[in-house]
């Protein structure tokens, strides 16, 4: 079928619906496309909170400084700045929409400490805050009455005269291909956590969005800051949300010392999210850890302050490692959690592809730079996702509906038939995939070197050799779960490809990315993003400057 | 350890009836829960074994099916706390909602009740230009209901349902709730009104599936008996089950034991609702369902202590 909008949106977390809501508020026929049900969104693992300058003595200035000094000064300053002025307009609203934030005992906003942070900015709903956000953002689609294409998946952008026009989209419940044509696409399909093994992130998070987009001719820009949150479960890579931290839980290792006095004197364990992880890892490679993990200490807290402000991680060590957090420590690992790389935009969610928009985790504006600060992520759905759905609806109410997207459709329609159509060929996508994720986490990791890095890359092209060939068993239509995930897997394998070959390019040490054989910060040389376009079947590397409007690179402690 | 499942498998294009599929795996982890096994199936055995599921620390609310008869969340689930070592685990599609492929079910109904309950806060006037100023133990209440990730576990076991699916269900009620315990919201008046319509409130029978297969400890009923207590309070009392919940204590606080005659007459309102009764009254009669004293119901020996027991609540309350 052929379905027609002014403004799509891909994805459904919450840069996805506050990006729609926006659009229609500015007059658009807006629709949301989305590959699971709203409120299955990634969005909702965001346990701990969302940052703004509201409270006394706090100054959107301080925030946009802490943002600036977490990214380790590769953040955009223009963005950042944007992002810290309107926290508190944007939380205002959420309240008003019916977030039921935690409240002070005057029955104002109260707030949290998180790491990175100069004040207790973090605003929360217990440690449910992205689930709490992403339900509010649910209940203001149906409010507005926003038609969503759930359980659909994206295959292909459509292209016509250099602008994007739509997408082509596959109905998971039926198996059939159907054209979404729009003046304008706003891409919010979150991150690409199953590229790595483990991760943090939920089964759907496979860089869709990013790979569609890439593939249409719009650039990634820092592939290579993947962030590794501090404190995840070994047993599923599930994450226990900072918030743990900030309320005062304390990090220590088989020798019983809070080890961060060595690495972050000041910030302790509440220091930024690269410098934990790093200091963890430090402590697990010089055999100061327990099986590969050091322990999460929430005991001093006490069983009120566990059971509830911290209720979901209690129930997650319980239930993943049979840990009860008020009687004992949990052994925690760094863990894959987050990429600061993504579709690059401006303030505004524009991409370098007219009429192609991105937000959140997807996007890469750049806020977070080097090293995202916890608690800033949701706040950037919210800033961003309504910036790119204003934008979005402007540039469709000046361009023309579009008669393109029929051959594409048939191709992509035809790429389907043929994997399906193909015999048993002995590659399929779940071992290629747990393959992939596993060179990724040895490689491309806490500590890299341009040896595993190199290694990586030509291990992620042999596996899109071996991806040409993959076959699936299921042959039918209807809910082919077998063929979506082969479909993600090659989304992964672009991405991948852009991840291996950023970390490859900058040869420093910076946020996230901490080359052995380049362990200094090199502001000189790599002040710079990098950017990756899609170039045949390769990725052709360039860079860009860093946007710096009042704060120059320091040095960075804690 | 070794896990052995029993999957009801169909396949709409293909089966014409479902049918059970056994899987065993072997080497699992001792920890590994009913999704680690269904996805190492689905990814190393049978890639045509479908299922939903996402972030695999239940907060999606993507995977909710029967394990051994009984909704729940596949994540959740350990295998070793299901089965003795080495039986067989069950594994179905959740309830009360039809099967599309293998363990996926049509959430389309799961959906269309939230909608039903006007799920968005409904404030009045401008808002305030800070925050709104609420007591923080109310917003800390919400979270029991604001707990709720959709799963559908409560919907897949409500006995209710599976008779009438007309009923709002478990899930949206207590979503229901969510609006009507908000300060905020200054559309609780109305939203009590619609909620005890028929298909409302006062149609759950207390069974207590939805509280005991909740994986997020949300207790769907308590919000429907708090819902309840909030439309009497607020004045909805012309209802069957306003007076079927008064008789029921009446009869039981004056003689110690429930006189049914009474709570079928007394709950109805109407003379016509009343005379319906008649039917059902000789039909009983005759399958012998009437108690033997008949329309006579007598004090029970010792229902003064019932009464002592009625009356020292209603003191503390």
């Amino acid at each position: 079928m052929i379905f027609e909008h002014d403004v799509l949106v891909i994805g459904a977390g919450m840069a996805g619906l506050r990006s729609a809501i926006e659009a229609k508020r500015k007059g658009a026929d807006v629709a949301i496309l989305t590959k699971v049900y709203p409120v299955r969104s990634h969005t909702n693992a965001a346990q701990g909170g969302i940052n703004a300058a509201l409270g006394e003595g706090d100054s959107w200035e301080s925030h946009a400084y802490d943002t600036v000094k977490g990214s380790d000064f590769l953040g955009d300053q223009d963005a950042i700045e944007i992002l810290a002025q309107e926290a508190a307009g944007d939380i205002i609203e959420l309240e008003h929409m019916g977030v039921i934030f935690n409240r002070d005992e005057e029955g104002r906003l109260g707030s949290r400490a998180f790491g990175g942070a100069s004040h207790a900015r973090t605003y929360f709903v217990a440690d449910i805050t992205g689930q709490a956000l992403l339900h509010v953002g649910y209940e203001q689609i149906l409010k507005y009455k926003i038609p969503c294409y759930n359980e659909f998946f994206a295959t292909s952008l459509i292209l016509e005269g250099g602008e994007t026009k739509g997408c082509v989209a596959l109905e998971m419940r039926t198996g059939e291909m159907h054209l979404v044509k729009a003046k304008a696409v706003i891409m919010c399909t979150g991150g690409v956590g199953r590229t790595f093994e483990p991760s943090t992130n939920a089964l759907i998070c496979t860089g869709d969005g990013m790979a569609l987009a890439y593939r249409a001719g719009a650039p990634l820009m820092d592939m290579e800051m993947v962030q590794y949150h501090p404190t995840t479960l070994p047993s599923n890579g599930a994450l226990l949300t900072e918030g743990a931290r900030g309320e005062g839980a304390y990090l220590i290792n088989s020798l019983g010392e809070r080890f961060m006095q060595k690495y972050a004197p000041n910030m302790m364990e509440l220091a930024s999210r690269d410098v934990v992880s790093r200091s963890e890892q430090t402590e697990i490679n010089e055999g100061r850890g327990i099986n590969g993990c050091v322990l999460l200490d929430c005991r001093h807290l006490g069983k009120q302050v566990i059971k509830t402000k911290l209720s979901q991680i209690y129930d997650l060590a319980r239930d993943f490692s049979g840990v009860d957090l008020v009687k004992e420590p949990v052994p925690i690992r760094p863990g894959m959690h987050y990429i600061m790389g993504g579709i690059k935009t401006d303030v505004n969610g524009r991409t370098l592809l007219p009429g192609l928009f991105a937000a959140g985790e997807t996007a890469c504006i750049s806020l977070h730079g080097g090293n995202r600060l916890g608690a800033n992520s949701l706040l950037e759905l919210v800033v961003f996702g309504r910036r790119a759905g204003a934008a979005a609806a402007e540039h469709a109410a000046a361009s023309q509906p579009s008669a393109a997207g029929a051959a594409r459709l048939k191709e992509d329609d035809g790429a389907l038939r043929e994997l399906l159509d193909r015999g048993d060929t002995g590659e399929h996508a779940g071992p290629l995939r747990l393959e992939l994720g596993r060179t990724m986490h040895e490689n491309v990791g806490v500590y890299r070197t341009a040896e595993g890095l190199t290694r990586a890359l030509g291990l992620v092209r042999e596996l899109k050799d071996r991806y040409r060939r993959v076959s699936v068993q299921d042959k039918g239509r209807v809910f082919n779960t077998n063929l979506f995930a082969t479909l993600e897997l090659g989304n992964m394998l672009d991405v991948a490809e852009t991840i291996c070959r950023g970390s490859l390019m900058r040869e420093e040490s910076r946020g996230a990315q901490f080359r052995l054989d380049f362990p200094e910060r090199n502001d000189e040389t790599w002040l710079k993003h990098t950017l990756a376009w899609k170039d045949g079947d390769a990725a052709r590397m360039e860079t860009l400057p860093v946007t710096i409007t009042r704060w120059q690179p320091a040095k960075r402690t804690y | 350890m070794d896990v052995n499942l029993r999957v009801r498998r169909y396949d709409p294009s293909g089966d014409h009836k479902p049918y059970f599929q056994d899987y065993r795996l072997t080497d699992q982890p001792d920890g590994v829960t009913v999704l680690d096994a269904l996805i190492d199936v689905r990814e190393n055995v049978d890639e045509t074994l479908a299922l939903r599921c996402s972030c695999r620390s239940s907060i999606c609310g993507s995977c909710a099916m029967r394990i051994n008869g009984q909704a729940t969340l596949a994540c959740k689930t350990k295998v070793s706390s299901v089965s003795q070592p080495g039986a067989t685990v069950t594994v179905e599609p959740a309830g009360n909602m039809p099967v599309l492929k293998d363990l996926i079910v049509d959430f389309e109904i799961f959906w269309n009740k939230i909608n039903d309950i006007g799920p968005w806060l409904k404030t009045e006037g401008p808002d305030p230009e800070r925050e709104y100023i609420v007591d923080n133990d109310k917003m800390l209440n919400l979270i029991g209901t604001v707990s709720c990730i959709m799963c559908g576990a409560c919907v897949s076991d409500c006995t209710v349902l599976a008779a009438d699916p007309d009923f709002l269900g478990p899930a949206a009620l207590a979503k229901a709730y969510r609006f009507v315990g908000d300060p905020r919201d200054a559309h609780k008046q109305d939203r009590l009104g619609e909620y005890v319509q028929d298909g409302g409130v006062w149609d759950c029978t207390h069974c207590f599936f939805c509280v005991e297969v909740c994986p997020k400890g949300v207790a769907p009923m308590d919000w429907i008996l708090e819902l309840r207590r909030e439309a009497e309070a607020a004045g909805f009392t012309n209802h069957n089950g306003v007076r079927h919940s008064k008789v029921f204590a009446e009869s039981v606080q004056e003689a110690g034991w429930l006189d049914e005659a009474r709570l079928a007459m007394d709950s109805m309102g109407t003379l016509k609702e009343k005379l319906s009764l008649v039917p059902v009254g000789l039909r009983s009669f005759l399958h012998g369902k009437i108690p033997p004293t008949g329309p006579f119901h007598y004090k029970r020996p010792g229902a003064e202590h019932i009464k002592r027991i009625f009356e020292e609540l209603e003191a503390k309350e």
